[in-house]
């Protein structure tokens, strides 16, 4: 069994680069190809134009930031980030300059004498940034780096690492299961699944766009009805919904659909729109409230529509004091699917 | 607190139980002082200091070192002076050795998987179960098997024959003490991740490199303790190394079951004290290093 099937990724120079996935999706072992810590048994890896073959790690100008750091723990932070730079054989005294700097960048500055142990989580996870920054890589791999710090400094440092991204234009290739990580620092994200990868593109066209149900589940959350297609033209379809009894019409497509084909209908939950009344004809669905949950910035309600289970995202703008301004279980509502915002993907 | 801590039958077992560990070795060290040279009561300490030793039948009646009379009488005996060297020789020998090999043995079974792993790991523990004694048969079998024949194919003669001696005692400790040194060193590197490997060949250093300055100091703790033992293995084995010794190679305990088939004096008991002493302060240091090193990994 391949851990990693057939992936071709082309990865621009000075591009944020994530590798989205659940564990065991192939996207470590991806970096871990690149990195040259494992040989694809077929296909190839170029850096630079080059093909990378069975050249070892220590001859590859890549640099990687490992998910544990893997500071040497019986070196001081100095002597942790000079390594790199030692092996390089460079002087001592450009050593120490580069060093000096490299610890200014990450905001260590006179922690060069400590050892790996004394510092926290964080600012180990910045000593193992500097250690691999200061070797200035062609490609910067990052392996999950965030995933051991809490969840208020994982978002600090996610801004950060972009801010440095963009002002070192080096070359990140990040992996990562947080989407929202993903999302928040990416040019491009390449969602993979099983060894595949599922759909590439920019963090607003993999949202927006999600090229098959897959990605449309994974990232956020979405609403599945199964339908018909009725009608085609190039880039709409009319499909119509046994759930629902009724048909949507100008609903954007993803590709190779016909006429007649079983499709998955998909809209994210804050795209469905609620009301108590009916407004206009089209794409309006009459639905009763089964449960509410208020989670603090949202309040997410449970609809049934002639028996189809969806979920509604709404934004809580105004103060949700007053226990009437929740909708009631049992309530009956109805949900506009604006077909602009309701995706059909092909049934997997 | 534990409500049983100071029940008096707790007292009393934790009592019987040092009482059992240490008498005989509190016994030995007293009886090292003691004024009878027949040494089979303890006539009292050696009370008097003289010029020369002063004795009424077997009684020390004076010594010019006092009641540490036997210890000067064992610092005056070359053939003990011979015999710690012989042992230390062997020991540090056969210890760096076994050491390396043990080390390299553990990193191939941590790092790569081959054919024959299980059969390895199974066999690392089959010198450490099997009796002595059917070693050191097997051991001398051995060398007596492989150096007649070497000595008629070749027509050794003379001092190039093959014998028994320090070579053959030091080969056979390697061999007994590699698994234990392979087993300890394979403990330790249980917990070492392979990301720190990876680390310092990403950063620019190649496979020997990367050994030298980051696999090596990080489980040097781990390797220390298993010399240590070692160490101390071959410092009392006695079984095998009196199987496979030879003149000229005569070890401490081989020398001191020596003295007790002639008569036992208290010279026995001071050198044993000594000895107690030093084997004391080894698994002491191994304690300490132990100790240092789980620090190091918590």
């Amino acid at each position: 069994m391949a851990a990693v099937d057939h992936v071709t990724m082309q990865i621009k120079n000075g591009e944020f680069f994530s590798m989205l996935g659940s564990s065991g999706c192939g996207k470590t072992t991806s970096l871990r190809m690149i990195a040259g810590f494992e040989w694809p048994t077929d296909g190839e890896v170029y850096i630079e134009g080059k093909a990378m073959g069975h050249t070892p790690p220590f001859q590859r100008k890549v640099n990687t930031v490992f998910q544990s750091y893997a500071l040497f723990q019986h070196m001081t932070i100095f002597q942790n980030v000079a390594f790199g730079l030692e092996m390089e054989g460079a002087k001592e005294e450009e050593i120490k300059k580069r060093v000096g700097r490299a610890l200014d960048m990450v905001q260590l500055t006179g922690m060069d004498r400590r050892k790996p142990k004394q510092l926290s989580g964080g600012q180990q996870q910045r000593v193992a940034l500097a250690r691999a920054l200061v070797k200035t890589p062609d490609v910067l791999l990052l392996d999950e780096p965030l995933g051991a710090l809490d969840l208020k400094l994982r978002k600090e440092m996610q801004l950060e690492l972009k801010a440095l991204q963009q002002q070192l234009g080096i070359t990140f290739i990040y992996v990562t299961h947080d989407q929202e990580e993903a999302l928040t620092m990416s040019d491009r994200i390449a969602v993979m699944s099983k060894g595949k990868v599922q759909q590439m593109g920019t963090p607003v066209e993999v949202y927006e766009r999600p090229a098959n149900k897959f990605v449309a589940d994974f990232i956020g959350e979405s609403n599945f009805l199964e339908g018909k297609i009725k009608s085609i033209s190039k880039d709409e379809a009319s499909v119509f919904i046994p759930g629902l009894n009724a048909e949507l019409v100008g609903v954007p497509i993803s590709e190779g659909l016909v006429k007649g084909e079983e499709v998955n209908v998909c809209i994210r939950p804050e795209k469905v729109r609620i009301a108590d009344k009916h407004v206009v004809n089209q794409n309006m669905f009459h639905a009763r409230v089964t449960n509410t949950v208020y989670i603090g910035a949202d309040t997410h309600i449970y609809v049934d529509v002639n028996g189809a289970k969806l979920k509604v995202l709404e934004q809580n703008r105004i103060s949700r004091l007053d226990p009437k301004s929740f909708y009631t279980v049992g309530q009956e509502v109805w949900l506009m699917l604006m077909p602009e915002n309701t995706l059909v993907l092909k049934k997997d | 607190m534990n409500p049983f801590r100071r029940s008096p039958f707790v007292i009393a077992a934790a009592v019987l139980v040092y009482v059992f560990l240490y008498a005989p070795i509190v016994g030995l060290i007293l009886y090292s002082f003691n004024a009878s040279r027949a040494n089979v009561t303890f006539e009292g300490f050696i009370p008097a200091y003289s010029e020369n030793v002063v004795m009424d039948g077997s009684l020390v009646l004076s010594s010019p070192c006092g009641p540490f009379h036997w210890y000067c009488d064992l610092a005056k005996n070359d053939d003990v002076a011979e015999a710690a060297g012989n042992t230390l020789t062997i020991a540090f020998t056969a210890t760096i050795i076994a050491t390396v090999i043990g080390t390299m043995a553990a990193l191939a079974l941590q790092r790569y998987n081959f054919k024959m792993k299980p059969f390895s790991q199974l066999a690392l523990y089959i010198p450490i179960v099997i009796p002595e004694i059917v070693m050191g048969i097997g051991v001398l079998t051995l060398f007596s098997q492989f150096f007649g024949w070497a000595n008629t194919t070749f027509g050794l003669e003379g001092d190039a024959r093959l014998s028994l001696g320090m070579a053959t005692v030091t080969m056979s400790h390697i061999a007994f003490m590699v698994p234990f040194v392979t087993l300890v060193v394979q403990a330790r590197l249980q917990g070492f991740d392979k990301s720190f490997e990876e680390a310092a060949m990403d950063l620019g250093a190649n496979e020997w490199t990367t050994f030298r300055r980051v696999t090596l100091p990080m489980i040097l703790p781990g390797i220390m303790s298993g010399a240590l033992l070692a160490f101390t293995l071959s410092l009392d084995d006695f079984v095998i190394t009196f199987f496979t010794n030879g003149p000229g190679s005569t070890t401490l305990p081989i020398y001191v079951y020596g003295l007790l088939r002639r008569i036992i004096t208290p010279q026995v008991n001071a050198l044993s004290t000594v000895w107690i002493l030093v084997v004391f302060f080894a698994v002491l240091l191994l304690q300490i290093l132990q100790n240092r090193d789980s620090k190091q990994h918590s």
